[in-house]
C-alpha cells in the first residue's frame, strides 16, 4: 500500500507543480516586459508603449490569478503529502520558503492591485513603482524557491542532528553549489518563453493584417528579447551542465544514456535505453563529442550509470528523451532569434510571412522546453528527494492511498477546467487586441490623477 | 529569550490577520447568491478585487512559518487533516480564479459567480472544520527518529462539533463580509448589507454561545482551564467584553453607522481568537505537542526572526498603503 501512496503522491506533486510553473514563467517574463514598456510610457510619453502595457498587463493578471491559486496548493502539499520530507528538512527549507512569502508574495500581492486597478488612483510615478515592485517580487520568488530546490539537489551548509537537517551555515545553504546556475537558467527560460509568446501573438496580428503598428512594436521588442535570451540560455545551460556533472554525475549519465565510464566518451544522438538490461538499443553515437560537450576536452572521462548500483539510478529513458527535447527546442529558439536579427534589415521582418508563421508555431514551445528541462532535473535526481540524504520513498506521508487517489483525480479535473478557461479567455483577449478607445491617464493634471475617476 | 513563545505569537498574528482579511472577502463570496443584480455583484467583487490576493498571502505565511518554526507540527497536522485541507484548497482555487474569469466570461449561466460563491463557502466551512478538529486534538504516535504519525482515520474530522464550527465560521465570515460592504457600498446594496449584517450578527451570537458551552463540556482540559478558581475570575472579562461588543454591534447597525460595524466585528473575532488561545495554550498540536516540543532549532528560528522583525513592518506599511489607495466607496468598478 505504501508504494501506491508513493506513486500517487509523486504523480500528484509532479502534475500540480508542472501545471503551476507555466504561470509564474509567464508572469516572471511579462513582469520585465511591463517594466520596460511602462518606462517608455513614463519617460518618453510613448502612447504606443502604453497600449502594449495595458494589453499585456491584462494577460499578466489572468496568468497571475491562476499562478497564485495553484501555488497555494504547493505550499500545503509539502506537509500533506510529504510530511516525512518536511520533518527531515523543515529546519532548513522552512525558513527559506518563509522568506519567499515575506520578501516576494506580499510584495507582488501588495502592489498588483495598484498595477491593475490603480491607473487613475495614483500618480504615474507611483504606478511605475508598483509595476517595478510586482516584477521584482516575481524574481525574488524565483530566487528563494530555486534556492530551496537547488538545496535539495546539492545540499550544503548543514549538519544532521537526531535524524533531521540542521543549518550550520545559512549563506552556504542558500547559495548552494547548483543554485546560481539553476536560478539563471530558470529566469532566462522565463524570459525566452515569454518573448516567444509575445512574438507569436504579434506575428499572428501581422499575418492577419490587424493592429499593424502595435504588432510591429511588440514583434520587434520580443525578438530583441529572444535574441538576448536564446543564446545566453545555451551558455548558461552548458555551465549548468558542467555543474551537474560535478555534483550529480549520475544525472548526467542518464541525460546522455551512458552506462559505462568512458574516456573519451561518445555523444549518444539517439538510443532506446534499457533500464533492466543496462544497455542501449538502436544506439547512434558520435565518438569524442560526449567528452567535448560535457568536459570541454576531447578525452575527458564521463562517469557511467554502472558506477552506482541499480537502485540508485534514475529512470534513464525519461531523462534521456526529455533532455534531447529541451536541447533540440533550445537550438530551434536560437535559430528563430538569429533569423529575426537577419530579417531586420530593411524591415523584411514585417513582410516575411513564412517567418511570421514560424513565430506563431514556436510560440507555445518555450513552455514545452521548460517542462522538459524540469523533467530532466527532477527525474534525473531520483531516487533521491534530497540528493544523497533522503530517498523519495522515505519522504512521503503515510496516507491512505484512497485519499491521495481521490485528490489526484480532482486535481486532474479541476486543473483541466482551469486551463481550458484560461486558454479561452487568453485567446479571446488576443483576438480582441489592444484597446484604443480609453484615454491614457494624464500626467499634468495632478488632482485628477491622484483622486479623480475610479 | 523564549523563541518558541515569540514564534507562536507571530504565527498566531499571521493566522489572525488571515482570518480578518481573507475573512471579509470570503464573506463577500458567501453573500453572493443573496444579491441578484449583476451590477451589485460587480460592485461586491470590485470592493475586494484589488486586495484579495494580499489577504490570501497571510494563509501562505501561516503554512510556511509553521514549517519554518514548528516543522513537527506542520508535518503532523497536515497529513492528519489531509481531506479538509485539500477540499479547502479546491475551494480557494475556484474562488480565486473567479476574480479574473468572471469579468471575462460570456456564458449565459453565471458559472463563475457560482464558482466564487461555492468556492468561498466550501473554503470557509473547511476552515471552520479544521478549527474544530484542531480544538479536539489529533491522535498521534511517535515513529522513527523525530517523526510523529497520525493514527486516526481519514474521515475523523466529520463530527457534529466540527461541522458546527464550520457553520459558525461561515456566519462569522459572512458577517465580516456584510459589514465590509456596509463600509464600501451605497444605496440599496448598502441597505441589503445592513439587513444581512443584522441577521448574521444574531446567528454569530448564537454560535458563540453554543461553541463556548460545547467546547468546555466536550473537553475536560479546557473546562479545567476556564472554570477552575482563580482562572474563572481572571478570564471572566473575555466573555463579558464579547457580550458587550455584540450589543454595541447591534446598536451600530441600528444607528446605520458605516465604519463601526466592521470594526466591532473585527473586535469580535479578536476576542474569539483570544478565547481560543487561552483554551489551547501551550499546545501547537493540541494535547500532543507543545510549542517547545515542536520547535525548530534556535538557529532556524533566529534566522527567520531577523527577517520577520525587519520585513513585517514594511509589509504592513505597504498593505495599509494599498488599502488607502482603494479607500472610499466602490464606484463604477475597476474592471
Amino acid at each position: 500500500m505504501d508504494l501506491d501512496v508513493l506513486l500517487l503522491s509523486r504523480l500528484q506533486f509532479a502534475f500540480t507543480i508542472g501545471f503551476h510553473i507555466l504561470f509564474p514563467t509567464l508572469t516572471i517574463g511579462l513582469g520585465l516586459f511591463l517594466v520596460v514598456l511602462e518606462a517608455q510610457w513614463l519617460f518618453r510619453r510613448d502612447e504606443l508603449a502604453y497600449r502594449l502595457l495595458r494589453f499585456w498587463s491584462g494577460i499578466f493578471a489572468l496568468a497571475f490569478g491562476v499562478g497564485v491559486v495553484s501555488g497555494l496548493v504547493l505550499s500545503y502539499q509539502l506537509g500533506t503529502n510529504w510530511s516525512r520530507f518536511s520533518t527531515f528538512t523543515g529546519n532548513l527549507l522552512g525558513p527559506i520558503i518563509s522568506y519567499e512569502v515575506l520578501t516576494a508574495f506580499f510584495l507582488e500581492a501588495g502592489f498588483l492591485g495598484i498595477l491593475l486597478f490603480g491607473w487613475h488612483r495614483v500618480g504615474p510615478r507611483v504606478h511605475f513603482f508598483a509595476t517595478c515592485m510586482v516584477a521584482l517580487g516575481t524574481i525574488i520568488s524565483a530566487f528563494w524557491i530555486l534556492s530551496g530546490n537547488s538545496w535539495m539537489q546539492t545540499p550544503a551548509g548543514f549538519a544532521i542532528e537526531g535524524g533531521r537537517v540542521v543549518a550550520t551555515d545559512w549563506w552556504a545553504a542558500v547559495f548552494n553549489p547548483s543554485f546560481p546556475y539553476r536560478f539563471a537558467h530558470m529566469v532566462m527560460a522565463c524570459l525566452l518563453s515569454t518573448s516567444l509568446v509575445v512574438g507569436g501573438i504579434a506575428a499572428w496580428y501581422l499575418l492577419k493584417g490587424v493592429h499593424e503598428e502595435f504588432a510591429r512594436r511588440a514583434f520587434s521588442l520580443a525578438l530583441w528579447m529572444a535574441l538576448l535570451a536564446a543564446p545566453a540560455q545555451v551558455v548558461i545551460g552548458d555551465l549548468h551542465g558542467l555543474n551537474t556533472l560535478h555534483h550529480q554525475p549520475v544525472k548526467v549519465a542518464a541525460m546522455e544514456a551512458l552506462w559505462e565510464t568512458e574516456a573519451p566518451a561518445p555523444f549518444v544522438v539517439f538510443a532506446i535505453p534499457d533500464q533492466e538490461g543496462e544497455r542501449n538499443h538502436a544506439e547512434l553515437s558520435i565518438p569524442y563529442l560526449g567528452s567535448l560537450i560535457l568536459t570541454h576536452s576531447l578525452d575527458g572521462a564521463v562517469k557511467g550509470l554502472k558506477e552506482v548500483p541499480p537502485q540508485d539510478r534514475p529512470p534513464v529513458a525519461i531523462v534521456f528523451f526529455a533532455f534531447r527535447l529541451m536541447v533540440g527546442l533550445g537550438m530551434l529558439f536560437v535559430l528563430v532569434a538569429v533569423l529575426g536579427l537577419v530579417l531586420r534589415r530593411g524591415g523584411a521582418l514585417y513582410r516575411a510571412r513564412w517567418f511570421q508563421r514560424l513565430c506563431v508555431a514556436v510560440s507555445p514551445l518555450g513552455f514545452v522546453a521548460l517542462l522538459a528541462g524540469w523533467t530532466v532535473t527532477e527525474v534525473g535526481r531520483q531516487p533521491w528527494v534530497v540528493y544523497g540524504l533522503q530517498r523519495t520513498a522515505d519522504g512521503v506521508s503515510l496516507l491512505p492511498a484512497a485519499s491521495v487517489a481521490t485528490t489526484l483525480a480532482l486535481f486532474l479535473l479541476a486543473y483541466s477546467v482551469l486551463l481550458t478557461a484560461f486558454l479561452i479567455f487568453f485567446f479571446r483577449m488576443v483576438r480582441r487586441g489592444p484597446d484604443y478607445a480609453t484615454d491614457p491617464p494624464h500626467f499634468q493634471d495632478k488632482a485628477r490623477t491622484l483622486y479623480g475617476r475610479a | 529569550m523564549d523563541l518558541p513563545l515569540i514564534w507562536s505569537a507571530i504565527i498566531a498574528l499571521g493566522v489572525f490577520m488571515y482570518v480578518l482579511l481573507d475573512g471579509f472577502d470570503l464573506g463577500v463570496g458567501i453573500l453572493f447568491p443573496l444579491v441578484r443584480a449583476k451590477r451589485d455583484r460587480d460592485a461586491m467583487m470590485n470592493s475586494v478585487a484589488p486586495i484579495w490576493d494580499g489577504n490570501e498571502t497571510w494563509l501562505i505565511l501561516g503554512g510556511a512559518s509553521l514549517l519554518g518554526a514548528f516543522p513537527l507540527a506542520y508535518a503532523t497536522l497536515l497529513p492528519a487533516f489531509y481531506i479538509p485541507i485539500m477540499v479547502m484548497l479546491f475551494g480557494l482555487i475556484f474562488r480565486g480564479v473567479a476574480f479574473e474569469f468572471r469579468f471575462k466570461s460570456t456564458l449565459r449561466w453565471p458559472w463563475w459567480d457560482a464558482s466564487f460563491f461555492l468556492g468561498s463557502l466550501v473554503a470557509t466551512v473547511m476552515q471552520g472544520i479544521l478549527l474544530g478538529a484542531f480544538i479536539t486534538g489529533v491522535p498521534v504516535e511517535a515513529i522513527e527518529a523525530g517523526n510523529w504519525r497520525y493514527t486516526g482515520g481519514a474521515l475523523d474530522w466529520l463530527t457534529p462539533f466540527n461541522l458546527m464550527c464550520g457553520a459558525g465560521l461561515a456566519c462569522g465570515y459572512a458577517l465580516l463580509g456584510a459589514t465590509w460592504l456596509v463600509l464600501k457600498t451605497e444605496g440599496h446594496l448598502q441597505r441589503f448589507s445592513y439587513r444581512a449584517a443584522w441577521w448574521l450578527a444574531g446567528l454569530v451570537a448564537v454560535f458563540l454561545v453554543v461553541v463556548s458551552l460545547w467546547t468546555p463540556f466536550a473537553h475536560p482540559a479546557i473546562r479545567e482551564r476556564w472554570f477552575s478558581w482563580p482562572n474563572l475570575l481572571y478570564l471572566s472579562p473575555v466573555p463579558l467584553v464579547t457580550g458587550a461588543v455584540v450589543l454595541a454591534l447591534f446598536a451600530a447597525l441600528h444607528r446605520r453607522r458605516e465604519t463601526a460595524p466592521f470594526v466591532l466585528t473585527m473586535a469580535l473575532f479578536a476576542l474569539s481568537f483570544l478565547g481560543l488561545a487561552i483554551s489551547l495554550w501551550p499546545y501547537v498540536v493540541p494535547r500532543a505537542l507543545t510549542i517547545w516540543d515542536a520547535a525548530s532549532p534556535r538557529d532556524s528560528q533566529i534566522f527567520l526572526l531577523v527577517g520577520v522583525a525587519f520585513l513585517l513592518p514594511i509589509i504592513l506599511g505597504y498593505t495599509v498603503y494599498s488599502y488607502r489607495v482603494f479607500r472610499g466607496k466602490v464606484s463604477e468598478g475597476y474592471h
